[in-house]
């Protein structure tokens, strides 16, 4: 039987073969791997990219003390980008199923109607929830706007459950029974972190150092943009950290997160804090395409 | 005579969107025979899985006719000088027409003319240019583009596609896929590419490779399978909808018998339903009695399941799905509704209304209102308020976080665990109630209340911040809560004014608005559903919109006695009284003016004025006791009088004293008559309009 590891393993090795480049986890507090820049800014533009990875997403909202046995505050999701989307793209997909040890002419597989919204990214797209044998195992989503923007090419944005995939193959009944190698569980790994951080988003945070610290990044945020707006010479405009300007939507974004699992959003605020940090997620993309144009002038 | 196929081959359509798409291909291929002057098929019929949409012509004309063309040109005088030689006007228009000019031949009116046949093109050929319309004419709600932006757009990638016209490939091109003779099967049990020479071979040949191209094999195959797997005594829950979704889900439909743990039924049967039809897929198995039992049926799109593999899949999603909601039950009971009230500070209801904090307050008013405005019984009363603080709270648990769909049912079920009387706990679980124009209406008087006051209090929030429905547009289903709130008045009987529930609403300077819209609803609805016409809902609705109730027991009274001879012929003469009346103006019978008796005529003016007192007494005594069709009947026994009144009496008489009483005499008449219904807004039937 396959352990966590190989199974996440064994994917990367899969999309590797296919050319993808295989990053490393984003470093910021994301809630799904669409946030990262190697999604949410690679997507944007004419240029291609293909890249997989594992990234560790965290939903405050979603903890449960460890108590329950579907349901995470952080769980670890496989993201591919695939731009453009290969014309084989679904074969491609259902083909790593089967180099993970699942025989799908023995399973029941479905393509179900699924598509995917972030108000707060500003982003949507149009796909399917894969589900093996009634369990939903991937969420596939062909783009179509990011940051506001119709996407030039469109993208294939392949996302894991990897848990729930393992899940399956090891037939346990409880994520935290997944054998993570052959000496350790899941639980052994990660129970401690459900158990922590529910603890911290739903009763201890701090709601005003919270609040505090979203508005900081978001005021880091904005005046970055400023900057990028104002008059900037070619090698200024190359350097613009804009990168560093996108950390600081992630962190808002996370922040929001927070506050509002710690039950600490007003309705009337809640709208009102989407839309500030999408602001900047629309913002910085727009930028992002900016620079990325100028780099094209330059180079031709 | 040949036949054309076409299939487009897609990534998976979502199963919702089939049908429509199936009905739009075959709907515009049709147009573009009939513009293409091709539309003599023997048949056209189309087929679809998820991965497929196809369509095959059959008998299709090898080419369009040829059609002549007359050319008409200049008159013979012109063309010809006088000793016969063609002008250069004929010289042209020989040219023009490629003819020679000794092929010139002048028609009845002088002119020349020259038939010319225009060869019909190739059938081949037309369909190559029109197809690729004709797919990408399909219409979906969201759809997409995958070439970049700018190419065309579907509902999903279009990855293959056959066209055969006779045997040949139509050549076309839709976003860069070019039109071929190969098709493919299923992804897994089929192989490909495959070849395809003709409809027939198409067809088997995607049955070798698993895929059952016509969905109503698949849903027999899908129903079959199904009943024979399961045990004695047991039954499929059956649901079409559930039906057709999996049928268009798959390719190759099996279906799979699983158990759970019969512990789970314990669950309420509405989150055991939610969980395997809705989210799940599968379909319920009952005993005789049509109680659930401990068994579903998945349908795997395969072929098979040998080693139960796939059974214990879905079992084990399944169990997991169970255990959550009983997590979620158990958990929820932790907080009791009671004390959730204050949380839903933090649930929107609308951003600019507020929470549902904010709401469950102005539903609490409402219902007192409404209580009062009903005066309803102290202990209803007091269960009302109860049942309006606590309706919404089942919002903030964690069940219906997971199942929206149960809201309300889900407040119902707990209020009963959590010892609310089962008056509160029953007007709860409906206050959602009605769905549509045909669903049942909340099953007590306050579980009426609460649902009508949610109801209020939505519409008259809404159009208070200008949210009013446009056009088709309505996305708030303002339209279903304004029905909705007009049903349960009308239907549970509640003796309460439409003024009154517009005020409780408290829709501000769009109240008039909203009582219009009430009014829209319930016209439309007694229609609908009533079956009534509309001339008796006008009629019904002109003589007094003031009571909902009141407006269907008029509306049903009229219906018993408007087919019969007497109230035909009645309501065309109410029809002459009124347009005498518009004739005449409102100037000429003032208010107030009282009829002279003494000058009324001998004979049929006084016969009429003498039949009409005992007729308008009975009246006012059955209307008070809303015994409308007893009313009406007796209104009827009115028309040989008033017959003979038309026959015998000029009403515009030449004497203005006569003729302003005879005015004032029947203005009267029709006010004192015209309570129940307006009968002059009645259409007559044709041929008793005729023989009056």
């Amino acid at each position: 039987m396959l352990t966590f590891q190989e199974i996440v393993m064994r994917l990367k090795a899969y999309w590797a073969r296919q050319g993808c480049i295989i990053q490393e986890p984003f470093d910021c507090e994301v809630g799904a791997g669409t946030m990262c820049p190697e999604t949410f800014l690679r997507v944007l533009g004419a240029d291609p990219y293909k890249v997989a990875y594992v990234q560790p997403s965290r939903r405050p909202a979603d903890g449960r003390y460890g108590e329950n046995p579907n349901r995470l505050y952080k769980h670890m999701q496989l993201q591919v980008i695939l731009k453009p989307a290969p014309e084989d793209v679904v074969e491609l997909y259902l083909k790593s199923l089967e180099e993970i040890g699942i025989d799908l002419s023995q399973h029941d597989c479905k393509l179900e109607e699924d598509n995917w919204e972030s108000p707060t990214l500003g982003a949507w797209g149009v796909g399917w929830q894969v589900m093996l044998d009634g369990l939903e195992i991937t969420q596939f989503t062909y783009f179509q706007q990011c940051g506001g923007l119709d996407l030039d090419v469109v993208p294939a944005e392949l996302t894991y459950g990897l848990e729930r995939l393992a899940a399956f193959i090891q037939d346990v009944e409880s994520v935290y029974d997944i054998r993570w190698n052959d000496q350790w569980t899941y639980a052994d790994v990660r129970l401690a972190d459900e158990e922590q951080y529910s603890t911290y988003n739903f009763e201890e945070a701090d709601v005003g150092f919270v609040w505090n610290e979203f508005n900081l990044h978001e005021a880091e945020c904005k005046r970055l943009l400023d900057r990028y707006g104002s008059e900037l010479d070619s090698l200024e405009r190359r350097r613009f950290p804009l990168l560093a300007a996108f950390d600081q939507t992630l962190k808002c974004s996370h922040l929001f997160n927070t506050l509002q699992a710690r039950g600490a959003i007003s309705v009337t605020e809640r709208a009102q804090v989407i839309q500030r940090v999408r602001n900047l997620a629309v913002a910085v993309a727009k930028a992002w395409v900016d620079q990325q144009q100028g780099l094209a002038k330059e180079a031709a | 005579m040949s036949d054309l196929l076409l299939e487009v081959g897609t990534e998976e359509i979502p199963a919702r969107l089939v049908p429509g798409a199936m009905r739009d291909l075959k709907a515009g291929f049709e147009a573009a025979l009939r513009e293409l002057d091709l539309a003599r098929a023997g048949r056209v019929s189309v087929d679809a899985t998820p991965r497929r949409l196809a369509l095959f012509a059959e008998g299709l004309p090898e080419r369009q006719q040829d059609r002549t063309e007359t050319l008409r040109g200049p008159s013979k005088q012109i063309a010809f000088d006088a000793v016969g030689n063609p002008t250069r006007a004929a010289l042209g228009f020989a040219r023009k027409a490629g003819v020679a000019v000794e092929e010139l031949t002048a028609g009845d009116d002088g002119k020349l003319t020259v038939e010319r046949t225009i060869a019909g093109r190739r059938t081949h050929d037309l369909l190559a240019e029109a197809l690729p319309g004709v797919v990408l004419g399909v219409r979906f709600p969201r759809s997409m583009y995958w070439m970049g932006k700018g190419s065309p757009r579907f509902i999903r990638p279009i990855r293959w596609l056959v066209a055969l016209f006779a045997g040949e490939v139509v050549p076309f091109e839709i976003a860069g896929v070019q039109s071929g003779d190969i098709t493919w099967g299923h992804r897994r049990l089929g192989s490909g590419p495959i070849r395809v020479h003709s409809a027939e071979e198409y067809r088997s040949s995607l049955r070798t490779n698993a895929v059952l191209l016509s969905a109503e094999d698949r849903a027999s195959k899908i129903v079959s399978e199904a009943e024979a797997l399961l045990p004695n005594g047991s039954g499929l829950r059956r649901n079409e909808r559930l039906l057709q979704t999996l049928v268009f889900e798959t390719e190759h439909p099996t279906a799979v018998l699983g158990g759970f743990d019969e512990t789970y039924l314990d669950l309420p049967e509405e989150v055991l339903e939610t969980v395997m039809l809705v989210h799940q897929k599968y379909f319920a198995v009952e005993d005789r009695s049509g109680a659930m039992t401990n068994r579903f049926v998945a349908i795997a799109n395969s072929d098979g399941d040998d080693k139960g593999v796939i059974r214990r899949g879905h079992e084990r999603v399944l169990r997991a799905r169970f255990n959550d909601a009983r997590f979620f039950w158990e958990f929820d009971q932790r907080t009791p509704l009671a004390d959730r009230v204050e949380e839903l500070k933090a649930v929107t209801f609308q951003a600019s209304l507020g929470s549902y904090w904010s709401k469950t307050e102005s539903n609490i008013e409402a219902v007192a209102r409404l209580n009062e405005a009903l005066s309803l019984r102290a202990s209803d009363a007091k269960s009302t308020q109860r049942a309006a603080r606590l309706a919404k709270t089942d919002l903030t648990t964690e069940m219906v976080g997971e199942f929206p769909e149960l809201q309300g049912k889900i407040g119902g079920l707990y209020a009963v665990a959590q010892g609310e009387s089962e008056s509160v706990a029953d007007a709860i679980y409906d206050h959602y109630l009605p769905v549509g124009g045909s669903g049942p209406i909340p099953r007590s008087t306050v579980g009426r209340l609460l649902s009508l006051a949610d109801k209020l209090t939505t519409l008259g929030g809404m159009f208070r911040i200008g949210l009013m429905p446009t056009g088709s547009k309505d996305p708030l289903a303002l339209r279903r809560a304004a029905l909705g709130a007009m049903r349960i008045v009308v239907e549970g009987s509640l003796a309460v004014s439409l003024d009154n529930l517009v005020e409780i609403a408290s829709a501000g300077d769009n109240a008039p608005k909203l009582r219009e819209f009430f009014l829209d609803r319930l016209r439309h609805w007694l229609q609908e559903a009533g079956g009534f016409g509309l001339d008796s809902v006008q009629a019904v609705l002109a003589a007094s919109d003031s009571m909902p109730v009141d407006v269907l027991a008029r509306a049903r009274a009229l219906a018993e006695v408007r087919h019969t001879p007497d109230f035909e012929a009645l309501a065309v003469s109410f029809k002459r009284i009124r347009n005498i009346l518009e004739q005449v103006g409102p100037g000429a019978v003032p208010d107030g003016v009282a009829l002279d008796l003494g000058l009324l005529e001998d004979g049929a003016e006084t016969d009429l004025h003498a039949s009409l007192q005992p007729i308008a007494v009975r009246v006012s005594e059955c209307n008070a006791n809303r015994d409308y069709a007893t009313s009406l009947r007796a209104i009827a026994t009115l028309r040989p009088a008033l017959d003979r009144y038309f026959d015998d009496v000029l009403v515009m008489a030449e004497d203005d004293a006569v003729r302003s009483n005879r005015l004032v005499f029947l203005a009267g008449m029709l006010r004192a008559l015209s309570t129940i219904a307006d009968f002059s807004l009645i259409e007559a039937e044709p041929a008793e309009a005729g023989g009056s």
